[in-house]
């Protein structure tokens, strides 16, 4: 048991334990609100062999202190302040920064009040093992708690209990250790407290304390050039020449304050939206409100006013008469600015970059018509900044001096591989170095004054298109927690490893407790060809009755994966198993992904089984959930399991159930089909990769379709379909279901208006069974191709699925509108996606097999999981895409080597300079401009380009086909491996 | 709602019960309909959890300084209060009670007496100033009978009422300040209070709170704890070891209930040997006033023991 103690609380001391105050609250009411704190003695300062404090736990601060520092060669630890950690964290995260440190609990939650995500990244370098961080709770100390007086600041009273443990700990650590006579006496560690305050500095001075500016203690390091790059501009006032600030020109106007944003908010003067860049043209930019059908159009860099993709900003919108539409015209911030230099426009004037963006503007409004205009605004603050670490080349263009082994501080301009951002100024010594790599760079900060944002290098993860860098910039890139799993993940895998076996049937083993004995029955799975997380297998077999029992078994990983325990903590924060082309990023360890919960042929596993009984029309008589044990008997793949359907000398029991399965799969099929489910498209293809090891020789293809896919595919929706129903019913308030809600009509206006000019074909919006039959008919007899790509298009048009919590939307909109079913859950892939996990664990408590844990009770906890997994669900498939770009990219490449690379193309927007084309054979879009003018007719979506066939011009029209010349170019200055396309037909293009 | 329900065992709110050997033939225990509004809420400031706060920080210390199993500061003043027979002042850290009891004495109304036994009548009242909103509450405050019945519920088996037939015994409980452990306060000052007033007692009835936050639980939560965590008051009577009062008024999952229940228990032992001090020195500054008494101090073997009823009834003589 342990030892309950009474806590004293010394009534004379209640100046310093007892705190009363009164707030007042939204509502106007007035709260007496009484705090007491208790003071103890026990509090351990975390320095070794201190022989004043007693702690169970690892200490981490050496007694010595660090020698390695050449300001303080006798020992010192690093007691930095809040404005420390709050600007310089990418400082204090890099693995060459590593003195013993105390963290102060004062400091702690000032950086917990100001940003939780600093917050968070500096809770898990305590945590880490190389970084030698001590949090003092100096707070409830007796000796170094402080309280605030009269007229002071919160920040001066923090400031102050700062200073006074940097001054407990140096006389701590005299006292701790005492001289002994006759040894000489060793040398105490100094506590240096680390501030950019300078007030701050010099109060601390006058009591005695030593103390330093981050970039002077920096200076003193030893790998100090590489480490003063992650300075974060915003620390190096003292550097910077401040004069120059007054005279600078304001180049943004300034952001409204706070209270009048939310006040204009409120009122619905003001409209707040994420702020979306515009991919194709770098001055316009989006924000979707709830207050207007369309987004609100920001056009020019003062009405975007320095907002970066990503931020939640406020906007204004204009008059009705001003508002425009989206530009037709594809501008590049590299060309448009090339010879903007990062350290001359430090002076920002309207130089020629500025008059050609007025120009490119101008001749943009000239020319507006009036159909298309959507509501225009600018953004007159930022609600919240969503700043993270972007992957960015270093533009070669902007070194002012490119000797490898000059160290002399530049400013350069880092372009973000993304083309939603800006570019970003950055001050470092190592640019040479960096040219040629992808690094990771930090905003800072975005001034008025300010053309660009300014920011900080964090790391360079490698060469440019090695596989290495470009895997890990994606994986930032898509923010995919990739890092291996730690030692307590690990340690929630069962202890025999890989050795783990189904135990023999007995009534005492754990895992047989409530389960049913399945392993005699005809189950095999069929997956892609080398799946190794075999998450789902089937069977099918005849009843005496007439009717069929169809079975879905689903691997167990709710037997392994154990509530709120490390590794289901993990599984929750990576959300989803990430799929790269040659990469995967798991979601669970490899041990339960591709061993112990995988579906493997002849090995009994752990399942979860949806037994239905089914009519020969596929009519379900009733259905049952159970937790089973299996034993598949074959796993195919796609092909096989076609090949062995189709063979009519195949006749084993196996093979009749898969056209068991094959049939029941057809009718499930139809009757989908006939409830409206509609038939999407997305532009998947495979790439060939010639061995594991090297990926280098590849080649890329559609991925084929067949009917074994859809039989797999039936029965996962069937299962999904039934396991939602059930929990529905059993958690009402936090069942995890997933939906998607039908898109809204305006969404689909632009390509019903390109059908029906182009093609004079309808489609039909009302309901996803209408849509579905108008797509079907959308058919150009001499393009098969044709069909796909309108379903592309349209599949464009729609909102994404989601999951959500039961309890936390009306019930009518749970509908899947793609699936056309009233209810829909995601259980078939455990291994792979987090909410499969929680489907597991509420239909395991909804057949009684195991109480439900409180986490799941809880309708906040759910939907707190369910929007991260959303998010990781999204950036997913974002990061899969823009892999498979990159090996097309490669694929390209090596095949450009070869000779020609022509590909045949439709056009699937007009711009006033150029075309956007999609190679469905390679799954690209890609961009082919004109840099002589042509002419454009936005209404009826073309562009007449002049040929030297006829006097007229050939004209080109959205959904033509073209033959494109694809070549992979690399930009000289940005070192960015682009995709270049040319016209070869109707007309060529390179000479336009 | 299908199985499931029966699986997911959740102590639903207001499980009221008495140790078996406690339960009187005419007692039944009695089940309270309505969950919704949980006592704490109604009685303190607004029931929102302060996001800043950490309720256990990683060093494991609570949002005022104290780890898991420490308990408030406590104070005792059982100086006489006006007319009263009994009275005492605990505080909890800063939760205050001030309980005065009356009596045994003659009821004022003849038709509430018991022909066999005292009647014990408890009234609370919460001042005003006592909680962060200033509000004052009517008597007939539905909150307040309820936390008067149950603290009544409570003594009932404690107090030897055979012993006084036809008579009342009046508690007046006064919320002075409230910091979180209302409940627990108001019984633990009841339990001094009665026993000032020299009423007889099977054994001290000492109550503590406890909660888990994440899976640690913690012990005496003050509000902030209070409206953040799934929390239960025990009271336990520690000589006989048997429990009184278990309440609980939010959910708790079953698995951690056992573990909290074990620890209040124990901490039932902490809070008895603080308010048998208080017993025992208030006692022997009596004897001494009253002219050394029995002419010996009381010895510190004798402060460590309770006095048994058995062993006054055998000295009776001495």
């Amino acid at each position: 048991m342990v030892e309950i103690t009474i806590r004293k609380r010394p009534r004379t001391e209640a100046v310093i334990t007892q705190r009363k105050f009164f707030k007042k609250t939204a509502k106007g009411k007035v709260i007496k609100v009484l705090r007491e704190r208790y003071l103890r003695d026990d509090v351990a300062c975390g320095v070794h062999s201190c022989n004043l404090c007693s702690t169970t736990v690892d200490l981490v601060l050496p007694a010595a202190g660090s020698l390695e520092h050449l300001a303080f060669p006798g020992g010192h630890l690093v007691l930095p302040d809040t404005n420390v950690f709050l600007s310089q964290m990418d400082l204090i995260e890099s693995d060459k920064f590593c003195p013993p440190m105390i963290l102060l609990q004062t400091v702690l939650e000032e950086v917990r009040h100001r940003s939780l995500p600093l917050y968070n990244r500096l809770k898990t370098l305590i945590n880490a093992e190389e970084k030698r961080i001590w949090v003092f709770y100096n707070e409830y100390n007796t000796a170094t708690a402080v309280i605030r007086e009269d007229g002071e600041s919160p920040n001066d009273r923090n400031d102050r209990g700062i200073r006074k443990a940097v001054s407990w700990y140096t006389s701590h650590l005299s006292l701790a250790r005492p001289p002994v006579r006759g040894q000489p006496t060793r040398a105490l560690p100094t506590v240096v407290l680390l501030t950019d305050d300078v007030a701050n500095r010099q109060r601390a001075e006058k009591d005695g304390l030593v103390c330093i500016s981050v970039r002077r203690y920096v200076e003193g390091m030893k790998e100090a050039s590489k480490l003063l790059d992650l300075l974060s501009t915003a620390g190096s006032d003292e550097l910077e020449p401040t004069k120059a600030v007054a005279a600078r020109q304001v180049l943004y106007p300034d952001y409204l304050p706070s209270s009048t944003l939310l006040a204009g908010i409120k009122s619905g003067q003001l409209h707040q939206g994420h702020f979306n860049a515009n991919q194709y043209n770098y001055l316009e930019g989006n924000v979707p409100v709830s207050g207007f059908d369309k987004p609100i159009l920001l056009i020019g860099r003062e009405n975007m006013n320095r907002a970066v993709q990503g931020d939640i900003v406020a906007v204004e919108v204009f008059d009705e008469k001003e508002w425009k539409a989206p530009a037709d015209e594809v501008v590049d911030q590299e060309t448009t600015l090339k010879n903007d230099d990062a350290e001359e426009s430090e002076e920002e004037s309207d130089d020629e970059e500025v008059l050609a963006e007025r120009h490119v503007l101008q001749s943009k409004l000239a020319k507006m018509q009036a159909s298309a205009r959507q509501p225009t605004g600018r953004v007159v603050g930022i609600i919240k900044r969503n700043w993270r670490s972007y992957v960015c080349h270093i533009d070669s263009a902007s070194l002012t001096s490119n000797n490898a082994t000059s160290l002399s501080q530049q400013t350069v301009f880092a372009t973000p591989v993304s083309r939603l951002l800006p570019r970003i100024r950055l001050r470092t010594r190592q640019a040479p170095a960096l040219l040629g790599q992808k690094i990771l760079v930090t905003i800072d900060r975005w001034d008025r004054t300010s053309r660009y944002p300014e920011g900080h290098f964090v790391r360079a993860l490698g060469k440019v298109e090695s596989k290495e860098a470009e895997q890990e910039s994606l994986l930032l890139e898509f923010d995919v927690p990739y890092r291996p799993f730690g030692k307590a993940i690990l340690d929630c895998l069962p202890s025999e490893g890989d050795h783990w076996i189904v135990p023999p049937k007995s009534p005492e083993a754990p895992e047989w407790r409530d389960r049913e004995d399945l392993r005699d029955l005809i189950i095999c799975s069929i997956d892609p060809p080398g799946c190794q997380d075999i998450d789902d297998a089937l069977h099918a077999r005849s009843l005496p009755n007439g009717n069929i029992e169809a079975g879905v078994h689903i691997a167990d990983v709710s037997h392994f994966v154990h509530p709120d325990n490390p590794m289901d903590n993990e599984a929750a924060a990576r959300g989803t198993t990430v799929y790269l082309v040659d990469k995967r990023i798991d979601m669970l360890p490899s041990l339960l992904g591709t061993n112990l919960c995988s579906l493997r042929p002849d090995v009994e596993r752990l399942a979860f089984s949806v037994i239905w009984e089914l009519t020969p029309a596929a009519e379900i008589v009733n259905v049952r959930f159970a937790k089973s044990v299996i034993a598949s008997k074959r796993a195919f793949t796609y092909e096989e399991a076609q090949i062995r359907k189709d063979d009519p000398n195949m006749n084993d029991e196996l093979t009749n159930s898969i056209r068991l399965l094959n049939t029941l799969a057809r009718k499930l099929r139809e009757s989908r089909m006939a409830a409206g489910a509609l038939n999407l498209a997305s532009p998947e293809v495979k790439i060939h990769l010639d061995s594991s090891e090297s990926s280098d020789p590849i080649d890329v293809e559609q991925k084929e379709l067949r009917e074994t896919n859809s039989l797999v595919e039936e029965f996962m929706l069937l299962a999904n379909i039934s396991v939602a129903r059930k929990i529905q019913e059993t958690f009402p308030q936090t069942a995890v279901l997933r939906r998607h809600l039908p898109p809204p009509r305006s969404n689909f206006e632009k390509l019903q208006d390109i059908l029906q000019k182009r093609k004079e074909m309808t489609l039909d919006v009302s309901s996803s069974g209408g849509l579905a039959a108008s797509l079907d008919k959308c058919m150009d007899p001499d393009e098969p191709a044709f069909n796909t790509l309108v379903r592309i298009m349209a599949t464009r048009c729609m909102l994404a699925a989601e999951y959500f919590c039961s309890g936390s939307v009306a019930r009518d909109t749970f509908a899947h509108y793609g699936l056309a079913s009233p209810i829909y859950t995601h259980f078939t892939s455990p291994i792979r996606r987090y909410a499969d996990v929680l489907v597991h664990r509420q239909l395991a408590a909804a057949i009684g097999y195991t109480p439900l844990h409180a986490s799941l009770h809880s309708k906040s906890h759910v939907e707190r999981v369910l929007d991260l997994v959303n998010r990781r669900h999204r950036m997913a498939q974002m990061a899969g895409r823009a892999s498979v770009e990159f090996y097309v990219g490669l694929a390209l490449k090596a095949r450009g080597e070869k000779g020609k690379n022509q590909e045949e193309a439709f056009v699937i927007r007009t711009f006033r300079n150029g075309l956007a084309v999609f190679v469905s054979k390679l799954g690209l879009e890609g961009l082919v401009t004109f840099k002589r003018e042509i002419q454009f007719d936005p209404d009826a979506y073309t562009i007449k380009v002049p040929s030297p066939d006829s006097v007229h011009g050939t004209t080109i029209a959205v959904f033509d086909k073209v033959t494109v010349n694809i070549e992979v170019e690399k930009d000289k200055n940005t070192q960015r491996g682009r995709v270049r396309m040319a016209l070869v037909h109707p007309v060529e293009s390179s000479g336009l | 709602m299908s199985g499931g329900d029966d699986m997911a065992v959740w102590m639903q709110a207001r499980a009221n019960e008495r140790a078996s050997g406690l339960h009187r033939g005419d007692k039944t225990s009695r089940t309270i309909t309505s969950f919704s509004h949980p006592l704490s809420a109604a009685l303190s400031a607004p029931r929102k959890s302060n996001p800043w706060v950490e309720i256990l920080n990683d060093g494991g210390y609570r949002s005022d300084g104290r780890r898991q199993y420490e308990l408030r500061d406590i104070s005792i003043d059982l100086a006489q209060q006006g007319t009263a027979d009994g009275s005492a002042v605990l505080t909890h850290g800063l939760t205050q009670v001030l309980v005065t009891v009356f009596g045994p004495r003659e009821a004022k109304m003849r038709s509430q007496t018991l022909h066999d036994r005292a009647v014990l009548n408890v009234e609370v009242n919460v001042l005003p100033f006592s909680t962060g909103e200033r509000r004052r509450r009517a008597r007939a405050d539905r909150r307040m009978l309820e936390l008067a019945a149950t603290i009544k519920t409570t003594f009932e088996p404690v107090v030897q009422t055979g012993l006084y037939p036809r008579s009342e015994i009046d508690v007046f409980v006064h919320v002075l300040q409230q910091d979180g452990g209302l409940l627990q306060t108001c019984i633990n000052a009841t339990t001094l209070a009665l026993a000032t007033a020299g009423i007889p007692l099977l054994d001290f009835v000492c109550a503590v709170s406890g909660g888990v936050h994440a899976t640690s639980p913690m012990l005496d939560l003050t509000t902030l704890e209070e409206n953040d965590l799934p929390h239960v008051t025990v009271a336990v009577m520690p000589r006989t070891n048997k429990v009184t009062l278990v309440t609980l008024e939010t959910r708790l999952h079953v698995d951690r209930f056992g573990e909290i229940f074990k620890l209040a228990c124990e901490a039932g032992q902490t809070i008895h040997k603080e308010m048998r001090r208080a017993v025992k020195s208030r006692t022997s500054a009596l004897i001494t006033a009253m002219g050394g008494g029995l002419g010996h101090g009381p010895g510190a073997d004798v402060l460590e023991r309770d006095i048994v009823m058995d062993d006054v009834h055998t000295n009776d003589d001495f």
